[in-house]
C-alpha cells in the first residue's frame, strides 16, 4: 500500500478515482450548472459529509446510527446561532421590544438572550462546538451504550429515539430554538454577505475543500491498523476482544469520528443553505442519510459521496416533476439495495467495472514492463479489502446478539 | 407545579389523566403486542409497524362504510367483523412481505430496518394515493358513544374503555398462544436455539412466516381499535413507530408481561406529566428517562435469560 511518493499515490488506481472525484466536483460541475444548481449540489455535498461518517460507522465497524440526523443538526445549530446573533445587532433589530436578541425569541416574549447562546458571539468558539458538540454527544452515547455491549438493532433504536428526542425539544423550545421554522434570515458571516452568487460560489469550493479533507482522514483510518480492527470488530468481536483490544474504545472513537463528520457536514449545510431547522434532523432525514451511504456502497467512502450526491438529486429531480412518486421511488431505493446489492454502487463498480479496468491497465502497462511485478498486487489489495464485506456465515455469527 | 390545586382536585386529574394515558397505553400494548412477538421472537425489526397498523384501520374505515351503506341494521355490530377482516388482511400482507422480503434477510437484521423502513415509505404513499392525504375517521355505533360518570369531576368515555377492553383480551391471548400451546411452544423453541429446533422436526420457516403473519395480523387489530379513539391518515402509523419500539425494549425485548409494564408506565408517565407541562416537553421528558434507564440497562426491564 505504501508509496515511495506522495505524486505516485495519484497515478495510482486509487488516486485516479479521487482526481476523477475531484475533477468532477472542482471542474465539471461548476462548469455545467448556474450558481443556483450549484449552490444545490453543494447542499447535497453536505449530506455527504454524513454518508462518509457513516461509511466507516456502519460499513466499517458495524454500527447502524439511526441519529447521524442529531449531529448534522447540532453542528448546524451550532453555526446558525453564530450567524443569528450576527444578524440580530440592536441596530437591526431596534423595532423589537428588546433589540440585539433573535427575533424569534423577542416573538417568544424573550428579554434577554439565554445563557448558552452567549458564547456563540465568538467565532472560534462556534468553530470548536460545530465539531465538540456532536462528538462530546456521540461521546456520551457511545461511552453508555458500547461499554455495556450494547449494539446491533437496540443501538440502532436508541439513536433513533435521541433523534426523536432532539426534534420534539427543538421544536417545543420555540423561543430558544426558532421552533418547527428553525433559525432563518441568516445573512453574514464576519461581515461578509452569504447570500449572493459570488458567496455561494465560494462556499461551494470550500464544501468540496473540506469534503477532500474528511475523505483523506477517512481514508487515513481505514488505511491504518485502526481501519483494519474496525472491520474486524464488525465480522468477529468476541476474536477481536480476545485478542486484546478495547473493543468499546474502538466503536466509541468511530462513532465520535462519524459525528465529527456530520457536524461538520451541517455547518457547512447552514452556511450554504441559509438557515436550519428541525425538518433537517429528525428521524426520516436520519434515516435517509443512510440510504445515501448504502447506495454509494457502505463499504466505500468514495462511494458515499456519489450517493448522497444521487440520490439528492433524484430526489430534487422527482419533487420537482412528479412529486407523488418519489415516495414509492424512496422506498424501492431501500428495499432494492438491501436485497439485491447490498454494497451499492461500489459494489456493482467492482464487480463490472474493474474487471474492464483491469484488462486497460494490463494492457497500457505491457509498454511498461519493469512496474507489472509490483503493481497489480497493489491493486488487489483494496479489491480484498472491499470484498470481505457481507459474509452472510460470518455475520450471522455476529456476537451483537449476545 | 401543583400549585392552586386542592387535593381532590388533584386527585381527580390524576384520575382522567390516568385514564388518558389508559387509552394511550392500549394503543401501545396492541402495536407493541404485534412488534414484541416480531421484534422479541423473531429479532426481525419491522418499521413498518405502524403501516400494517394503518392498514388495519382503512379496513375498518371500509367496512364501516360498507355496512353504513348496505346493512344499516347491522351496524352496531360491524366493529367485530371488521376487526377480523383487519386482522386476516394484514396477516396476509404480512405473509406476502415475509415471503418475499424478510426471510432473504433474517441474519441481517439492520438490513431488515432499512427494507422494511423502504416498505413503509411505499405504504404511506400508496394510502396517500388510495384514500388522500386526508384523515378519515369512522362513525361510532350508538352503544360506543357517551361516557360513564364515576364522580362528578371524573367521566370515562365508553369507547376508551372498549379498546381497553381489547388491548386486554389480545394481551392474554398471545399470552395463552405463545405459553400455553403447541405453537407457541415451537416460536419458543426456534427462538433460542434454532439449530436444535430444525432438528428436533419443527419447520422452522414455516413458523417465522406464520408468526410474522401472526404479528402483522394483530397490527391490524390495533388499527382497527385505533379508529374507535382517533381518526387515521396516512402517516399515523409513523408517529407512534418510536414510541413503540421503545416500549418493546424498554420492556426486554422478549419479555411479554415487560413489554405490557413498560406500556403502562411509559404512557402513564407521559399523560401525567402533560397535565402539568406542555405536550412536548412531557414526552421529551418520558423518552429521556426511558433512554437514560436503557442506557444503564441496556437488558430491559425483564430480561429472558437464555444462554446462546
Amino acid at each position: 500500500m505504501k508509496n515511495s511518493s506522495p505524486l505516485k499515490w495519484f497515478g495510482s488506481r486509487e488516486g485516479l478515482y479521487y482526481l476523477a472525484l475531484a475533477f468532477l466536483l472542482v471542474v465539471l460541475l461548476p462548469l455545467m450548472l448556474d450558481p443556483f444548481r450549484l449552490n444545490m449540489v453543494g447542499k447535497y455535498l453536505t449530506y455527504a459529509f454524513v454518508a462518509i461518517g457513516l461509511v466507516m460507522c456502519w460499513g466499517k465497524a458495524g454500527i447502524l446510527s439511526l441519529g447521524q440526523g442529531v449531529f448534522f443538526g447540532l453542528g448546524g445549530y451550532c453555526m446558525a446561532m453564530f450567524l443569528k446573533l450576527e444578524a440580530s445587532t440592536p441596530e437591526a433589530t431596534a423595532i423589537q421590544s428588546t433589540p440585539g436578541i433573535p427575533d424569534f425569541m423577542d416573538w417568544n416574549q424573550l428579554t434577554e438572550l439565554p445563557w448558552f447562546w452567549e458564547p456563540f458571539h465568538s467565532f472560534s468558539f462556534t468553530l470548536i462546538a460545530v465539531i465538540g458538540v456532536p462528538v462530546l454527544l456521540a461521546f456520551v452515547i457511545g461511552f453508555a451504550m458500547f461499554t455495556r455491549r450494547v449494539g446491533g438493532v437496540y443501538f440502532a433504536i436508541i439513536t433513533q429515539a435521541i433523534a426523536a428526542i432532539l426534534t420534539i425539544l427543538i421544536i417545543g423550545q420555540q423561543g430558544y430554538t426558532g421552533g418547527v421554522n428553525g433559525i432563518t434570515d441568516l445573512q453574514t458571516l464576519m461581515g461578509w454577505d452569504i447570500r449572493t452568487d459570488a458567496a455561494k460560489t465560494t462556499l461551494y469550493f470550500i464544501c468540496v475543500g473540506m469534503l477532500f479533507l474528511c475523505l483523506f482522514i477517512a481514508r487515513l483510518v481505514q488505511n491504518r491498523k485502526l481501519g483494519r480492527i474496525l472491520v474486524a470488530m464488525n465480522a468477529q468481536e468476541m476474536r477481536v476482544r480476545f485478542s486484546g483490544y478495547d473493543v468499546a474504545a474502538f466503536k466509541i472513537f468511530v462513532f465520535c469520528l462519524a459525528a465529527a463528520f456530520a457536524g461538520v457536514g451541517g455547518a457547512m449545510f447552514t452556511l450554504i443553505v441559509g438557515f436550519m431547522s428541525p425538518s433537517f434532523i429528525g428521524i426520516v432525514a436520519s434515516i435517509e442519510m443512510v440510504i445515501f451511504c448504502a447506495l454509494g456502497g457502505r463499504l466505500s467512502i468514495l462511494g458515499a459521496v456519489y450517493g448522497a450526491l444521487l440520490v439528492n438529486a433524484a430526489k430534487s429531480g422527482f419533487s420537482e416533476s412528479f412529486p407523488e412518486l418519489w415516495p414509492f421511488a424512496m422506498g424501492a431505493l431501500f428495499i432494492g439495495v438491501v436485497l439485491a446489492f447490498p454494497n451499492g454502487l461500489a459494489g456493482l463498480y467492482q464487480t463490472y467495472v474493474m474487471p474492464l479496468e483491469d484488462k486497460l491497465f494490463e494492457r497500457g502497462k505491457g509498454a511498461r514492463a519493469e512496474a507489472t511485478p509490483a503493481k497489480p498486487a497493489a491493486e488487489r489489495k483494496p479489491k480484498t479489502e472491499k470484498t470481505d464485506d457481507y459474509d452472510p456465515m460470518i455475520d450471522s455469527y455476529s456476537p451483537e446478539k449476545s | 407545579m401543583f400549585d392552586g390545586y386542592t387535593s381532590s382536585e388533584l386527585m381527580s386529574i390524576f384520575a382522567m389523566q390516568g385514564f388518558a394515558g389508559l387509552s394511550l397505553f392500549s394503543v401501545f400494548v396492541l402495536m407493541a403486542m404485534g412488534l414484541a412477538i416480531i421484534f422479541g421472537q423473531m429479532g426481525v425489526i419491522n418499521m413498518a409497524h405502524g403501516e400494517f397498523m394503518i392498514l388495519g384501520a382503512y379496513t375498518t374505515y371500509l367496512t364501516s362504510g360498507f355496512f353504513q351503506s348496505y346493512l344499516p341494521g347491522l351496524f352496531g355490530g360491524y366493529f367485530l367483523i371488521a376487526m377480523l377482516l383487519a386482522f386476516l388482511v394484514c396477516a396476509a400482507l404480512g405473509a406476502l412481505i415475509e415471503w418475499l422480503m424478510i426471510r432473504h434477510l433474517y441474519h441481517r437484521p439492520l438490513d431488515t430496518l432499512l427494507a422494511t423502513w423502504g416498505l413503509s415509505l411505499i405504504m404511506q404513499q400508496a394510502y396517500r394515493s388510495i384514500f388522500g392525504a386526508r384523515e378519515v375517521g369512522v362513525e361510532l355505533p350508538d352503544w360506543m358513544m357517551g361516557a360513564f360518570q364515576v364522580t362528578d369531576l371524573v367521566e370515562l368515555p365508553i369507547n376508551g374503555l372498549f379498546v381497553m377492553i381489547i388491548a386486554l383480551s389480545i394481551a392474554v391471548g398471545v399470552y395463552l398462544l405463545m405459553y400455553r400451546s403447541g405453537y407457541g411452544k415451537k416460536v419458543r423453541a426456534v427462538v433460542q436455539n434454532r439449530p436444535m429446533a430444525e432438528a428436533v422436526g419443527i419447520n422452522s420457516a414455516g413458523i417465522d412466516r406464520a408468526t410474522f403473519a401472526l404479528g402483522c395480523g394483530i397490527a391490524g387489530i390495533a388499527g382497527a381499535a385505533f379508529t374507535m379513539i382517533g381518526s387515521t391518515g396516512p402517516s399515523s402509523g409513523q408517529a407512534y413507530i418510536v414510541d413503540t419500539f421503545l416500549v418493546v425494549v424498554f420492556g426486554g425485548a422478549q419479555s411479554l408481561i415487560g413489554t405490557i409494564v413498560s406500556a403502562f408506565g411509559i404512557s402513564q408517565a407521559q399523560s401525567t406529566m402533560e397535565f402539568f407541562l406542555s405536550g412536548s416537553m412531557a414526552k421529551v421528558l418520558t423518552l429521556l428517562v426511558v433512554v437514560g434507564i436503557l442506557m444503564l440497562r441496556p437488558e430491559g426491564l425483564m430480561a429472558l435469560k437464555v444462554r446462546r
